[in-house]
């Protein structure tokens, strides 16, 4: 057995221990914070498949942003009644027992998929050059599967519309609250020393994203985590929803896409090609507009809806 | 010998029944959001390993799978995020964090 599969079992088994005791511990708080340690051992793993601009997104929005956005509603779920009965004994072992069979269906699939395997790869090389491009991934997400990545960057809209939409009548246009009750020293310092590096790195991730790992979504994400930082320590407060600048950035990311894409229409004879010699130019504006959109989408969509009362 | 890609497509395998068992077993609507997101983890991993699988052309791992999984953690984010706003609403709401307990006698006035 090689130093290297060694290493990969005892982080499968690290990952899949972490995974169980996160299902199997009573106490919610414990359980998010196995979440986190879980989606930081998943970034591990995602390095270990060859796939460093997944293991960027898996640590920052997979692990840190969802784990700051459980554990702060499980803060604020901590003096909820947990009155919830569980399923009796049968109901329990035959969800066991369905969860098995599907776990046991995945694995022999696993076992039989098929050899040499169908790959996309060196379609994906072959036309890089044309792009002006050197991460294939960046590749796939800004020129060959370009709608896809329009349409997710759309789809954050609908799903900050759905949160604020739950603000209480009264507080549409407010601003949402995200401060810690009680910011001690440790987190203050932190708010104050970690943005500036915080900012860089990730301007860098989506700047670079055209030869190196990372992207607007990496980037994005890494953006979003130093302004939570700010605002869980109250250095900053959340701008109201109903600010016109505010609503602009949001959909900047997107309108800037659609616009490309629309004049690709005329210039390059479909929608969302680049016309030739000037792609690469086209994607960095983009993605950088993507990438402040992505920013404040994540960010808000921490915050939650707003509260504050517009005055 | 067992090679790196079918040990982590086993592995996921596991963590998707592991995630799909908490999902129906735990009755606190918290833990059934986290329980889907580490779902959502093996589901992503098992798109790993058939990228991983797909390496060729001087690449590591076929570049398309892993850009969906990308799109697909950021979309799932999202869906948490709404879903923990939703839940956060109704404890603010009535009190209570499951929807199949009988509401309480006097509901207190939306704020």
């Amino acid at each position: 057995m090689t130093l290297a599969l060694a290493v990969d079992i005892g982080l499968a088994l690290l990952v899949l221990a972490v995974a169980g005791w996160t299902i199997a511990v009573r106490d919610t708080f414990a359980a998010v914070i196995g979440f986190v340690a879980y989606g930081l051992l998943l970034a591990l793993v995602w390095v270990r498949l060859a796939a460093p601009d997944v293991a960027l997104t898996e640590a920052a929005v997979g692990s840190g942003l969802t784990g700051l956005l459980l554990l702060s509603a499980s803060a604020r779920l901590r003096h909820a009644k947990t009155s919830a009965a569980p399923p009796g004994p049968v109901l329990q072992w035959a969800a066991g027992a369905l969860c098995i069979l599907i776990a046991a269906g995945l694995a022999a699939l696993v076992l039989l998929l098929p050899d040499p395997a169908p790959t996309l790869a060196p379609a994906a090389v072959a036309h890089l050059p044309a792009t002006g491009l050197g991460n294939p991934v960046t590749g796939v997400l800004m020129v060959y599967r370009a709608i896809d990545t329009f349409l997710e960057s759309v789809v954050l809209l609908p799903a900050l519309l759905g949160v604020w939409s739950l603000a209480s009548e009264g507080d549409w246009g407010g601003a949402p609250i995200l401060r810690h009750p009680r910011p001690d020293g440790a987190l203050t310092l932190m708010a104050q020393v970690l943005p500036p590096l915080g900012i860089i790195v990730g301007v860098y991730l989506c700047w670079n994203s055209a030869d190196h790992p990372g992207g607007a979504f990496q980037g994005g994400a890494v953006l979003a985590a130093m302004w939570v930082l700010a605002l869980l320590a109250g250095l900053v407060d959340a701008p109201p929803i109903r600010q016109r600048g505010l609503r602009v950035l949001l959909v900047a990311g997107a309108a800037v896409l659609l616009a490309v894409g629309l004049a690709g229409i005329g210039l390059a004879g479909a929608f969302l090609a680049y016309p030739e010699h000037y792609s690469k130019p086209l994607i960095l504006a983009i993605e950088m507009a993507l990438v402040l959109s992505i920013a404040v989408a994540l960010a808000l969509l921490v915050a939650g809806p707003p509260v504050r009362t517009p005055s | 010998m067992i090679s790196t890609t079918t040990l982590f497509g086993l592995s996921s395998a596991v963590l998707i029944g592991l995630g799909l068992f908490g999902m129906i077993v735990d009755p606190q609507p918290l833990r059934k959001i986290l329980a889907f997101n580490l779902l959502g983890g093996g589901v992503f991993l098992l798109f790993g390993v058939i990228a991983r699988r797909g390496a060729g052309a001087g690449l590591g791992g076929d570049p398309v799978p892993q850009a969906l999984v990308i799109t697909g953690l950021v979309v799932a984010f999202a869906a948490t995020a709404l879903a923990v706003a939703l839940l956060l609403r109704l404890f603010q709401a009535t009190g209570q964090t499951a929807l199949d307990e009988a509401p309480p006698p006097a509901p207190s006035v939306d704020p």
